[in-house]
């Protein structure tokens, strides 16, 4: 039953993750972030497929667990945080980058040389934030109809709550629908 | 006289060869046209398999053994729109979707039902933004709304007997 | 046998010209839709398939079909509120969501959950765990044409879900797990149904291996199929059972533990052979390790309360309102606004029946979450299906549907 025949079988202690995070602090000049025990580190647009080349080289982060994005609006500068999280199965570590993007059509370097699974993230990403990927292999709309207008998960999207229609607020609703069923 | 069942082979007895003895076995049976037709659609009804979401677990935990739709007609769940007569939209139908849903319904022959299954097919549910239709009847002609989320297969069997009592009350037209 | 010239729909096509061969545009192989509705696939999924003859050359998933804008939908929402969508994303594994969602508040708010809450917490993600794979086992055996599998199946998971319905009044989608704890204790006859369930359980999967294991039928149709080596599932993100199925060993359970799963003892299967017989026999196994699991967490479990007491984020029992005028304030407060958990980003994880399910929550101190991001296992298992198809039959398709396990509700959100 149990042909575990791979040396990574794991017990719950965690390598350290500070002197992973202190190699990187100091080649790239990335800001850390501490917040409930998990570090965050801040690196700009341009350095993170080089940061994220050299964790998974050298430091052993095979994973690409996540790549999301948070939108700050009303916020311009920056606008956008593009958040990786990687994850380092052979010493049990999970790290999280945050790159901060300006303006309203940012666009950031693609992460499928390093982590072929980025594909379909980055997808997603320009699907619902509109950030686009440079280099990105095949970068059209994932979720949405392939002819949908508009980037859903950004805040000023609105949610398109169908507002429901009870007698005291009905003459309003029908006033305001264009072909009113009657 | 009331009618006496025989079976096919046996000598009518001396004492009963009156007239007014009807003894059932001539093999006529008369009823109406309604009747007999209403009676086929409802006692093999095919569902087509429309399960999109959590409803479509309760919808195959409804055809398992526990809770079985086959004693009800519906013993096989059809995936060809072209065979079946009855769309359970079991399931929440998000924008992307609502034309797939449309064209099946449009290929289904008549007569044809539909069963909108749970909350989200019913009126968006839980989901009221961008992605869901509001409820499928914006898209096909809904006969019988299953409330739940999701609805136990037995309001399922229940909603699928509302619709076997309302298909008993469809008429006939002689068009002509 | 007269040569048949295929149009190609650019309709059918929809912008992925690009991705399909030279030989699909003019005809020489074929381009067919399996469309979104389709008895194998397992929900809403369309897959294109280029097609010479049998062979499969290209598939090119297109996902989006029960997209439901959860994310943006709870970002309007209070967090109480908004836990009821999360049942509904991986629909299969309903109290997992609830729990990885709840570690996620309660790792941001530092809230404490009692023992006995812990306890439940992994008894009923473990039950949940042997329902999602009994409805693989049965969907995945009823596409290779097993039909009978899909039957008995059913039957254990509905013991399973009178256990779930006795205690949280809902079948599937059960809200039962809230920020500190539980939503109320388990009723009396808990236990007696859980221990029966354990009495009876190990001998039915051995009923479900005596029809499938070593049957010729099914091992000409799944060994050496799909065979994903163990560079590529990690290239590829890969986690749960395809992963450790490549000879992988690592569960989240045991790698990163919570909820006290360090107090239990169980193994974690795994095999090398990467194909689909062996991510059955993962999963087969799986079963097993959860019932431990559960007995185990059955007799350790402990006497107490199931809720915290922080009332600034579980609402005090309504016998407190009528004598604490406190209790009123909170309960007030919690029920008009909702709670405020500080200001940060969280990434939790727990290990779901698919595989890694995590949550990114960032909160900007208010009471609704500012942006919840929903990382699901589907959605990278789903990702290497042209890559595990390619060379084999249109038939083996629908194993590797069946294998990767794939739930769409969670790929698409």
């Amino acid at each position: 039953m149990d042909d575990s025949t791979s040396n990574m079988e794991h017990n719950p202690t965690e390598f350290e993750l500070n002197s992973t995070v202190q190699r990187m602090v100091e080649k790239f000049g990335a800001r850390v972030e501490e917040f409930r025990g998990d570090p965050t580190l801040e690196v700009r647009a341009d350095q993170i497929v080089a940061l994220c080349q050299t964790l998974r080289d050298i430091e052993g982060f095979e994973m690409l667990v996540d790549e999301t994005a948070v939108d700050y609006w009303p916020a311009e500068a920056p606008r956008f945080h593009v958040i990786y999280l990687l994850r380092s199965v052979s010493r049990n570590q999970t790290l999280c980058l945050r790159v901060p993007l300006d303006g309203n059509e940012p666009v950031m370097p693609t992460m499928t040389g390093v982590y072929p699974n980025a594909n379909w993230y980055e997808r997603e990403l320009w699907d619902m934030f509109g950030i686009h990927f440079a280099g990105h292999p095949d970068l059209r709309r994932i979720l949405m109809p392939h002819d949908w207008v508009g980037h859903p998960l950004r805040k000023d999207y609105p949610l398109g709550y169908e507002e429901p229609q009870f007698t005291f607020n009905y003459e309003q609703i029908q006033a305001r629908k264009l072909n009113p069923k009657d | 006289m009331g009618i006496e069942k025989r079976s096919g082979n046996l000598p009518i007895p001396d004492d009963q060869t009156n007239s007014t003895t009807k003894t059932g076995n001539m093999g006529v049976v008369t009823a109406r046209i309604d009747d007999i037709v209403n009676w086929a659609r409802t006692n093999s009804m095919w569902p087509m398999l429309f399960g999109l979401a959590c409803c479509a677990i309760e919808m195959m935990g409804a055809q398992a053994a526990n809770y079985d739709m086959s004693r009800f007609g519906m013993e096989l769940m059809r995936a060809s729109p072209r065979q079946s007569d009855l769309m359970i939209v079991a399931g929440r139908v998000s924008r992307k979707m609502a034309p797939v849903l449309r064209r099946l319904y449009d290929q289904m022959p008549d007569p044809k039902w539909v069963i909108s299954m749970g909350d989200c097919a019913s009126c968006g549910g839980v989901f009221n933004n961008y992605a869901i239709v509001q409820g499928v009847d914006e898209v096909v002609p809904v006969d019988v709304y299953v409330a739940g989320c999701p609805p136990r297969p037995e309001a399922l069997i229940h909603g699928i007997m509302t619709l076997h009592e309302k298909v008993k009350q469809e008429r006939f037209k002689l068009v002509g | 046998m007269e040569e048949m010239i295929l149009p190609t729909s650019e309709a059918m096509l929809d912008g992925m010209t690009h991705l399909v061969s030279e030989r699909a545009l003019e005809g020489e192989t074929l381009l067919l839709n399996m469309g979104p509705q389709h008895p194998s696939t397992h929900g809403v999924l369309r897959l294109l398939l280029e097609l010479d003859g049998e062979k499969v050359i290209t598939v090119i998933p297109d996902i989006g079909y029960l997209h439901t804008g959860v994310e943006k939908n709870m970002e309007s929402k209070t967090y109480l509120k908004a836990e009821v969508m999360t049942d509904r994303l991986d629909y299969l594994n309903t109290m997992g969501n609830n729990l990885v969602y709840v570690l996620a508040i309660e790792k941001l708010a530092e809230l404490d959950v009692p023992p006995r809450a812990d306890g439940i917490r992994v008894i009923f993600t473990e039950l949940q765990r042997i329902a999602s794979h009994l409805v693989w086992l049965g969907t995945h055996a009823l596409d290779l044409a097993a039909m009978s599998v899909f039957l008995y199946c059913f039957r254990e998971r509905e013991i399973i879900l009178d256990i779930m319905e006795m205690c949280s009044g809902q079948r599937m989608m059960t809200t039962y797990f809230r920020p500190g704890g539980l939503w109320r204790d388990v009723p009396s006859g808990f236990e007696d149904a859980v221990r029966e369930f354990i009495k009876i359980f190990p001998a039915r999967i051995d009923e479900y291996e005596a029809l499938l294991t070593r049957n010729p039928l099914f091992l000409e149709r799944v060994q050496g199929l799909g065979v994903l080596t163990k560079e590529n599932a990690l290239r590829w993100a890969i986690t749960g059972p395809m992963l450790r199925a490549s000879g992988v060993g690592f569960d989240l359970r045991k790698a990163k533990p919570y909820s006290g799963y360090e107090q239990y003892d169980f193994d974690i299967p795994t095999q090398t052979a990467g194909d689909t017989y062996a991510r059955y026999q993962v999963r087969m196994e799986e079963m097993r390790q959860s019932l431990r699991i559960v007995e185990q967490a059955l007799n350790k479990l402990p006497y107490g309360p199931v809720r915290s007491n922080n009332r600034k984020y579980v609402p005090p029992p309504r016998s407190e309102l009528g004598v604490s005028m406190e209790a009123v304030i909170h309960h007030f407060k919690l029920w008009t606004e909702g709670f405020n958990p500080p200001a940060g980003a969280v990434y939790s994880a727990v290990e779901s029946p698919r595989g890694e399910l995590g949550v990114y929550l960032v909160s900007d101190g208010g009471p609704k979450p500012y942006r919840i991001h929903w990382r699901v296992p589907s959605f990278d298992n789903l990702q290497i299906l042209p890559m595990l198809a390619k060379g084999h039959l249109v038939a083996d398709l629908v194993a590797l549907i069946g294998t990767t396990d794939i739930v769409l509700g969670d790929v698409d959100r």
